[in-house]
């Protein structure tokens, strides 16, 4: 087929069929992640920043594995250390490092639509690694990757995803996604961090945790974000752990052979309980693993897919 | 699309081509000690498996034999419209192994460039040895194969299409003009 995008802003600009060959270019990759010597000349001679205005641990690290692995160079800057503190503008800073002839920008960004912003002002690729609470593609791509992975397709399955359904990018990506690969997504959370409206993105919203996980064949737990809004929304974090929280007898109500997954970091006990967290049906750390190769595919294919726009 | 198309060889000459390739590697390498095949997707590891079954008429020994797919290796990234990627799959090691490597045409040598790199950074074979069904000539690089099917000058404009049925088996090659 032909791949024919040199941005990758959302998933929202793919169709199946894109998704599904994303997917099948990451299964390809995945190989490499197991060899003793983990690098192909794939992208060599290519320049990728990481431009990282948030936290991110599991994020930077996985492009940044991702590039090395494919021959690029691959330069780190994150916010705190970066000239935005001195009071640069986003587009100047980029317009900077643009300057540097960097082939792919990788981007987190606080605010929603910055990739897209970038995107149409630059002459390099783009790759949104999380931008507010728009989108969040690679983290989406690697759930469904993960998914197919466990459970050998998607299409059909049932889709728990349960928690702070407002503030997260993961969730629209997410729902996007499965939508599109044919799955059957449901969400919950408490009232306070589940905006009206929803449903318009294509799923539907649980009457309660039960209704939520009854016969689920995933079960995808959210984040509460203690360190942003989170603490506010909830009246305490023993009330939410009651009652949203994951634990060894609720996950009973999902399938005998549901998969359980969190984007991380996680708060044990909170959203999710220790047991479960480690316990026989997580595939947190294999979502882990496969952010690497989904994230490989996508530099790959956005380095590859530049020059045939241009043509 | 190909105006013309012209039958170079038909299933049976593709087998007896095949076969004397098959025992030219056991002569060469005096057995199957160490041997492994490994075919280039797609196409190269169809003809390694008809390849395996051969020696394994001949000698009675089953050689390992792996696919491996070239797009991570080759120079065009960002000029080819097709990104497209298939899995390398070598179950075994390549350390110390005499590694046949199997195509089904050698036209630029680009290809066996590719799959060379690709099999280094797997492993150290002993040595690596290149089993060809039809070489076409054109080589861009200094590479030319141990074992070969059959030689068929072509003008560069010219197409070769090795067909194979439903069960990978080859049923003949032909040119297209």
């Amino acid at each position: 087929m032909n791949f024919q995008h040199r941005h990758v802003l959302g998933i929202k600009q793919f169709n199946a069929e894109e998704l599904n060959f994303i997917l099948d270019t990451a299964e390809s990759f995945k190989e490499i992640n197991t060899r003793n010597i983990k690098k192909v000349p794939t992208l060599r001679g290519k320049t990728i920043i990481n431009l990282f205005f948030e936290a991110s641990t599991r994020t930077r690290t996985s492009f940044e594995i991702a590039g090395k692995r494919l021959s690029a160079d691959t330069v780190n800057i994150s916010g705190s250390s970066s000239s935005v503190v001195k009071g640069e503008t986003l587009e100047d800073t980029a317009r900077n490092i643009e300057s540097m002839n960097p082939d792919i920008i990788v981007m987190r960004h606080s605010a929603s639509g910055s990739c897209n912003y970038l995107a149409e002002r630059l002459k390099c690729s783009v790759v949104n690694a999380g931008d507010g609470t728009h989108e969040h593609p690679s983290q989406a791509l690697l759930d469904a990757f993960t998914i197919r992975q466990h459970k050998g397709k998607i299409a059909g399955l049932k889709v728990a995803i349960i928690g702070d359904i407002t503030h997260s990018r993961v969730v629209r990506s997410n729902i996007n996604c499965l939508n599109k690969l044919g799955a059957d997504v449901v969400i919950y959370g408490p009232k306070t961090m589940l905006s009206p409206g929803m449903e318009k993105l294509g799923c539907r919203v649980a009457a309660n945790l039960s209704d939520a996980l009854k016969d689920a064949d995933v079960v995808m737990m959210l984040r509460i974000q203690l360190e942003r809004q989170g603490k506010s929304l909830i009246p305490s974090l023993r009330e939410y752990s009651r009652y949203f929280g994951l634990n060894e007898t609720n996950l009973k109500l999902a399938k005998p052979d549901a998969i359980v997954m969190h984007p991380g970091p996680m708060n044990r006990g909170v959203e999710i309980s220790t047991a479960v967290a480690d316990g026989p049906q997580n595939v947190i750390l294999d979502q882990v693993e496969n952010g690497v190769a989904v994230r490989m595919a996508l530099l790959y294919l956005a380095a590859g897919g530049e020059k045939m726009i241009e043509d | 699309m190909a105006a013309e198309t012209t039958e170079i060889l038909d299933s049976t000459s593709v087998q007896r081509a095949l076969t004397r390739i098959a025992h030219e590697i056991l002569e060469h390498n005096k057995g199957t000690e160490n041997l492994v095949l490994v075919g280039i997707r797609t196409g190269g590891d169809y003809l390694a498996a008809q390849l395996q079954q051969k020696i394994a008429e001949i000698e009675g020994v089953k050689v390992p034999l792996g696919t491996i797919d070239i797009t991570m290796y080759r120079d065009d990234l960002g000029t080819r419209n097709d990104l497209a990627m298939g899995q390398t799959d070598i179950r075994f090691p390549l350390g110390d192994r005499r590694v046949v490597l199997v195509d089904d045409v050698l036209f630029t040598g680009r290809t066996i460039r590719a799959a060379m790199d690709a099999l280094i950074d797997l492993g150290r074979p002993r040595n690596i040895q290149l089993a060809i069904l039809i070489d076409r000539g054109h080589r861009e690089l200094p590479i030319r194969p141990d074992y070969i099917g059959r030689n068929l000058p072509t003008a560069r404009d010219e197409q070769i299409e090795v067909e194979f049925d439903l069960q990978h088996v080859p049923v003949g090659v032909s040119l297209l003009k």
